[in-house]
């Protein structure tokens, strides 16, 4: 029996789709044509030709020390321990960080590759493949707190209740892997857990939920619950997913609630996901030789490198938007021993996942992104208890780097300069929105006219601002 | 155009980025409703004595239009102009204009620039899109007019009461204040919701369960006038009433059964705090003793055990007790956040970044947050015996007999022992004040701190606070509890004098000793410090670097305290709940708005500082906070006055005709639909399948979950409870912090290391897994299935009553979602059981398997069909949302 056919509340001649479409209020057609992905709807066009096709964005929360990892600055070694110039701090409000005394980097750099790029000892695998990595040493921004730069970073405003880039990227492009959802989460930590602005960062703010990511857990089962409970038959199942719509479509019919579009949404994708995510997660068939790249077997690389083969298994999969979240990179105090930490736990894995991409062909079409919401201070900081040789540095947004690799950005290129304390950037100047518009190009989307509407006004991910870096592209 | 427009205009133009700046003001913008404004203002224009005010009528105007490029964030400022502060706005500008010269609207550079007529001068620029209304306008340069005076911040000013305006129809002041909103929008208020719906919305609010059958029929039929208020009268009565609003409350405590940080150890008896609170809203102890209690219980004069037992608030802090963790750091740390949770619980104030530095944005200082801390900076944590019903008489039998053999027992090696107590105690307290002199003392010291009552949820510094008693004032209990920490942990040099007195030998005998006395549960709860410690600020936070000193005190931007009073954490409860406090009531009853509405009067419930919201009613909010202060802070009474108003009772259907203006449904036209929080998720589905056990109290219980996720703790301890215990409400469900119940943290349990206002309701694949293959929700389908069955008897086609599948349909439909069934969902249920009956006549196997351990009733293909549907319809978006 064809239950679908059995659908007796819908006057006839009116399919699913326009039925959700009458039903529906508040969001727009290309939301509602991407709920339906999964009865077959094709992807939206992009608005020009895609250098990129999916996103794995390598988030870092907590602002890591540009300082300490990216951007050598030798002549600061001659004025540690000293005042920072009266003219970089007087716009400070915070008289404490003001007073800090500049701290040079207890990092050695070399420069790496056929590029010559500099990269610190402490990630010394990331700066193996630097002729693959664009980095960028001029990002700034204007947000100096977590909550609102990690925000600004995701969803183009330091407000919550905006949808993520990883929501407008495939509210943009729509998903084409059909069983599993187009924004996948990833997330691990270093013992001190995620802070700042949480799952906003994943959220899908005013667009409709199925545009949140989707959180795995870091664990031995990634996903609870996907097997069928024992005497639900696969028939079962199914059946059970066809009442449940058409009842769930009776029940918003009559409320007009768009959210429960969602929610048959998000029942169909788990029903789907129920065969394609054991597969996703099976490492089984990965050689050894690829459970090294990605420290698989190593205690500490474990975590993130887990999540790091998961992210290519995932794109490998369709998967559009791939969000890696490593935490926490807040270094107050304890800047060296939390460093080695925190780079330990991913600089290999990461490496590793830009070498496999590659050596799969897979990094042409995926675009890499690294970042955390702000830099660190020239300064150092003295705080919590933390004595001599455990200084920190606090949050600083007014200069930081982060780098791209793969799908549409040129490889071996250092872009933008800060001045000699890294404190303010004197070259190439990239703000976060920035960062956001040359994303969205690298995907075909003019990030001016993907817009989204809401109480009664277009929203866009880079708010009114943004500028494609030009520079950078391949 | 005058010279001094234009050379406004001009510095305009100088700034390289304008244009791009003032276009970020765009995102700035927020939904409001100053159409209302324009409608006020515009009854008001003709009586030019009428005096504006500033947060009420000129605030919204230049916070919306205006403070994006003239306010407070310096990195956007334009022509260096900032409106929102008085000395700023009226100051001459470089520019040589002043935009404000108060009193006279012609003089000043903001009335020309409002109200000008050329495009390219007119504010806000065109780019921004924002246009001022003639009344806006008006408002402004009444505001010059009458001298544009400021206002502090809404939320520092106490609370004012306006009359509720007329309103047709409406009795109840809430309906008044929301329907005179509504009518200036010329917007219909959404008519009352049907029975049914109703009662499942205001059963749900209340008790967090879904209403009975019964309830269901009862209210239906019941066709007196009150029938509606005798509903709210008896769930505001019903014992789960307690434990619903107790979940609401300990968000906030951010309450866990466990210490958290790395080992996670347990606490065993944390949830004697969680029972305080149940039992607090079920007997509606008036909010103000509610506060004092858990505040400062322990300092009131003579304390009861339950008001001892309400300070049990502050001990759901973290606790670190692993091997190297430094005992001041750690204990400062536990201060710091008491003193946030404190902030956020009653004031609504993000006060934590003022630990390090001044706060950025809101009135704060550093020294203030210190002040603050102060109060708890003497607090101690300290476990107390506090028995169960039916402990204390069997125990205080057995306390003297026990008493008397442990003296016995004692009595041989009392003099040589007291004197090597003595020793190591003297020791102890030198190594505390002079730390670094030996590495065993240091180490001895920092166990005694870190592991005291370690697995039992005692406080850290319960043994230190002992040793720092006077021998006189110890009691019996504290004499006893050190001398048994003292017998097992001696130190190393100690060792040779233990052998000699056979210590080794006694602690056994001690122990059995202590297994045959009976059992007496103790609770959590704060001292006074035996000591009073100094509070110093910590120079960036640290707190080895001691700043001034301060005492202990409030808020420069809020009242202070009541004269008279020693400055101790009483003083600041009785502060916190005095009538003139202008953030106390108001941030509760908002949070209570937040639960029966899905979004408080002031959407961010957690900050009443200047960067969280303004109110969306700020005249209600004030009249429901002087409501709830006026008829004694009773939360029921509270409660019942929102559920009762005709606000409350309408229909959350969704309205079109505002999906653009009011998409968030700010103006309340309508209610609104929310899915059910984690807990609720759970105890509904166990409530229609029969399985849920409704005890009310006791200790914490595991019901099972995936084997994977106990395993992600520290220690693996989830031992799934057995019998009953497998079925209680998710509020008893033990919390491990580092690996919380992995259902509610699906459904957006909030991480128990800090306080949470407001839960987040997502909608994800995830939940969709959990409620189809989860073996617990499937056990709720076999349950609920056989209980159908069992209650609605007969065959098809027999009689008068009709159809027994169609019956049973409505039977089934009247648990899960407190409603019947409509002709199509009829139509498509009885299409998809048949199809599920043939397909298990099909797969016995499946059948067998789906009915294993349920006693049904009749053929097993038929049962495991209802099964089947049973399960679909506790996956149903409804069965999960409150409508």
């Amino acid at each position: 029996m064809n239950n679908r056919m059995n659908f007796g509340a819908l006057p006839a001649g009116i399919s699913r789709r326009q039925f959700l479409a009458r039903s529906s209020h508040g969001f727009g057609a290309m939301a509602l044509w991407h709920l339906l992905a999964g009865d077959g709807a094709a992807a939206t066009q992009p608005h020009f030709a895609p250098r990129a096709k999916n996103v794995i964005f390598m988030f870092m929360v907590g602002g890591q020390s540009h300082l300490d990892l990216f951007d050598p600055k030798p002549q600061m070694a001659k004025w540690h321990g000293q005042p920072p110039p009266e003219s970089l701090v007087a716009s400070l409000p915070d008289p404490q960080i003001k007073a800090g005394t500049l701290m040079a980097s207890r990092r050695a750099f070399k420069p790496y590759g056929q590029s010559g790029i500099e990269y610190s000892e402490l990630v010394p695998h990331t700066a193996a493949m630097a002729d693959e990595i664009c980095l960028i040493r001029s990002l700034h921004c204007e947000q100096s707190t977590h909550d609102a730069a990690e925000l600004l970073f995701h969803s183009g405003s330091p407000l919550f209740g905006n949808p993520s880039i990883g929501s407008w990227v495939n509210y943009g492009l729509g998903s084409v892997c059909e069983n599993l959802p187009g924004y996948l989460v990833l997330i691990s930590d270093d013992g001190r857990g995620l802070e700042g602005a949480g799952s906003a960062l994943w959220g899908s703010g005013f667009m409709p939920s199925t545009y949140r990511g989707v959180t795995f857990r870091n664990s031995s089962d990634p996903i609870l619950h996907l097997h069928l409970p024992t005497g639900i038959s696969a028939a079962t199942q199914r059946a059970r997913l066809d009442a449940l719509a058409d009842l769930n479509r009776l029940h918003q019919q009559s409320t007009g609630d768009a959210e429960i579009a969602s929610r048959i949404a998000s029942y169909e994708m788990a029903f789907r996901m129920q065969t394609a995510a054991p597969e996703l997660l099976d490492f089984s068939q990965e050689t050894a030789a690829t459970r090294a790249m990605y420290g698989l077997d190593a205690e500490q690389t474990r975590p993130f490198g887990a999540n790091c083969l998961l992210a290519r298994r995932m794109i490998e999969r369709g998967v559009r938007f791939v969000h890696l979240l490593h935490t926490s990179w807040d270094d107050h105090s304890h800047l060296d021993k939390h460093l080695a930490n925190n780079c330990g736990m991913t600089d290999l894995p990461t490496a590793g996942l830009l070498q496999d991409l590659k050596q799969r062909g897979l990094l042409d079409e995926t675009l890499l992104v690294w970042a955390g919401e702000f830099g660190r201070t020239p300064m150092g900081e003295v705080r919590r208890g933390s004595t001599a040789g455990k200084e920190g540095r606090d949050h600083h947004p007014f200069a930081f780097s982060a780098w791209m690799a793969g799908g549409g950005v040129q490889g071996g290129r250092a872009y933008g300069a800060t001045d000699e304390f890294g404190y303010n950037v004197v070259e190439n100047p990239v703000h976060v929105h920035d960062l956001q518009a040359t994303i969205l190009h690298l995907l075909g989307i003019d990030h001016e006219r993907l817009t989204y509407r809401h109480a009664g006004r277009d929203y866009r991910l880079t708010d009114v601002a943004g500028k494609v870096v030009k520079e950078i592209l391949s | 155009m005058g010279p001094r427009l234009r050379r406004f205009k001009m510095r305009n133009r100088d700034t390289a980025n304008a244009t791009r700046i003032w276009k970020r003001q765009g995102k700035l913008y927020r939904p409001t409703f100053v159409v209302l404004l324009a409608w006020l203002c515009g009854l008001n224009s003709g009586e030019a004595a009428e005096p504006v005010r500033y947060n009420r009528d000129v605030l919204p105007i230049l916070a919306d239009n205006c403070f994006a490029c003239h306010g407070f964030d310096k990195s956007k400022r334009e022509a260096e102009l900032r409106l929102d502060l008085r000395e700023s706005a009226a100051a001459e500008l470089p520019s040589g204009v002043t935009a404000i010269v108060p009193g006279k609207p012609a003089e000043s550079a903001l009335w020309e620039r409002v109200s000008a007529t050329d495009e390219a001068l007119l504010m806000p620029p065109a780019e921004t899109g924002k246009r001022l209304t003639a009344a806006e306008r008006d408002v402004l340069r009444r505001w010059i007019e009458q001298g544009a005076e400021y206002e502090p911040h809404w939320a520092y000013l106490p609370p004012q009461r306006v009359e509720p305006p007329p309103a047709d129809g409406s009795e109840s002041a809430i309906d008044r204040f929301i329907r005179s909103r509504l009518a200036a929008e010329k917007i219909e208020p959404s008519p009352e919701a049907d029975r049914h719906t109703l009662l499942r919305r205001v059963t749900l609010d209340l008790t967090g369960l879904p209403p009975s059958p019964l309830e269901v029929d009862a209210f239906v039929n019941d066709r007196r006038d009150d029938a509606y208020e005798r509903v709210v009268d008896r769930l505001l009565a019903s014992v789960h009433f307690g434990e619903r609003w107790a979940r609401w409350w300990l968000d906030l405590a951010h309450y866990a059964d466990t210490d958290g940080y790395l080992q996670d150890f347990l606490r065993p008896v944390a949830w004697r705090y969680r029972q305080w609170v149940v039992d607090a809203f079920n007997r509606d102890l008036p909010f103000d003793e509610f506060t004092i209690y858990q505040l400062a219980g322990d300092l009131l004069p003579g304390p009861t055990a339950s008001q001892r037992m309400g300070t049990g608030f502050l001990r759901n802090t973290l606790s670190n007790r692993e091997g190297g963790a430094d005992l001041e750091e750690f204990r400062v740390k536990q201060v710091i956040d008491r003193t946030a949770t404190v902030a956020t619980t009653w004031l609504a104030l993000t006060i934590g970044c003022a630990e390090c530095h001044d706060h950025k944005f809101d009135a704060i200082t550093q020294r203030e947050f210190y002040q603050l801390y102060a109060f708890f900076n003497d607090a101690d944590e300290v476990n107390f015996n506090a028995p169960l019903p039916g402990e204390r008489a069997p125990w205080e039998t057995a306390k003297q007999e026990h008493d008397r053999k442990r003296a016995e027992l004692l009595a041989p090696v009392a003099a040589p022992l007291a004197e090597l107590q003595a020793d190591w105690e003297r020791r102890m307290l030198e190594t505390e004040a002079h730390p670094g002199q030996s590495y065993a003392w240091d180490r001895a010291l920092e166990l005694l701190g870190l592991q005291w009552g370690q697995d039992l949820g005692e406080g850290q510094l319960e043994g230190l606070n002992i040793i720092k008693t006077p021998l006189a004032e110890r009691t019996q209990d504290q004499k006893d509890r050190l001398l048994d920490y003292f017998l097992s942990r001696p130190p190393a040099e100690f060792s040779e004098k233990f052998k000699e007195l056979k210590i080794s030998e006694l602690r056994s005998k001690l122990e059995a000793l202590a297994k045959e006395l009976s059992h007496v549960t103790r609770a959590p709860a704060m001292m006074k410090a035996p000591a009073q410690r100094v509070t110093h600020v910590h120079i960036r936070g640290d707190f080895r670097r001691a700043g001034e000193v301060v005492q202990p005190g409030t808020l420069a931007a809020l009242p202070p305290l009541l004269e008279g009073r020693q400055a101790d954490r009483l003083a600041l409860a009785r502060w916190l709940v005095s009538p003139e406090h202008p953030l106390t009531a108001r941030v509760a009853v908002n949070r209570m708005w937040q639960e029966l509405f899905g979004r408080g009067l002031v959407a961010t419930s957690e900050n009443f500082g200047v960067r969280g919201d303004r109110p969306s009613h700020a005249e209600l909010l004030d009249w429901l906070a002087i409501e709830f202060v006026r008829g004694g802070w009773s939360v029921k009474v509270m409660l019942k006055q929102i559920v009762m108003s005709q606000t409350y009772r309408q229909t959350s259907a969704a309205r079109p005709d505002l999906a653009e203006r009011d998409p968030n449904n700010v103006l309340l036209a309508r209610q609104v639909r929310l899915r059910l929080s984690a807990e609720a998720v759970r105890d509904s589905a166990l409530a229609a399948s029969g399985l849920l056990c409704r005890t009310v109290g006791g200790p914490s219980v595991k019901p099972p979950q995936p084997e994977s996720v106990s395993k992600e703790a520290y220690r693996s301890v989830w031992e799934p409870s057995e019998g009953a215990d497998r079925y209680r409400r998710g509020l008893y469900t033990f919390l491990q912090r580092t690996s919380p119940f992995a259902q509610f943290v699906t459904f957006d349990l909030p991480d128990a290391s800090r306080s949470c206002t407001r839960r987040e309701r997502s909608n994800t694949p995830l939940q969709a897994l959990n409620l189809l293959n989860d073996p617990v929700f499937l056990e709720a389908a076999q349950a609920f299935a056989a209980r159908v069955l069992r209650e609605e008897r007969g065959t098809n086609g027999e009689g008068k009553e009709g159809n027994v599948d169609e019956r049973r349909l409505s039977r089934a439909f009247l648990l899960a979602l407190g409603r019947n069934p409509q002709g199509a969902e009829v139509q498509r249920l009885l299409a998809y059981l048949r199809q599920q009956q043939e397909l298990f006549e099909s797969d016995a196997a499946s059948a067998q398997q789906l009915l294993q351990d349920t006693p049904l009733v009749e053929g097993s293909s038929a049962e495991a069909a209802w099964v089947a549907l049973c399960s679909v319809l506790l996956n149903l978006d409804e069965a999960v949302t409150r409508e």
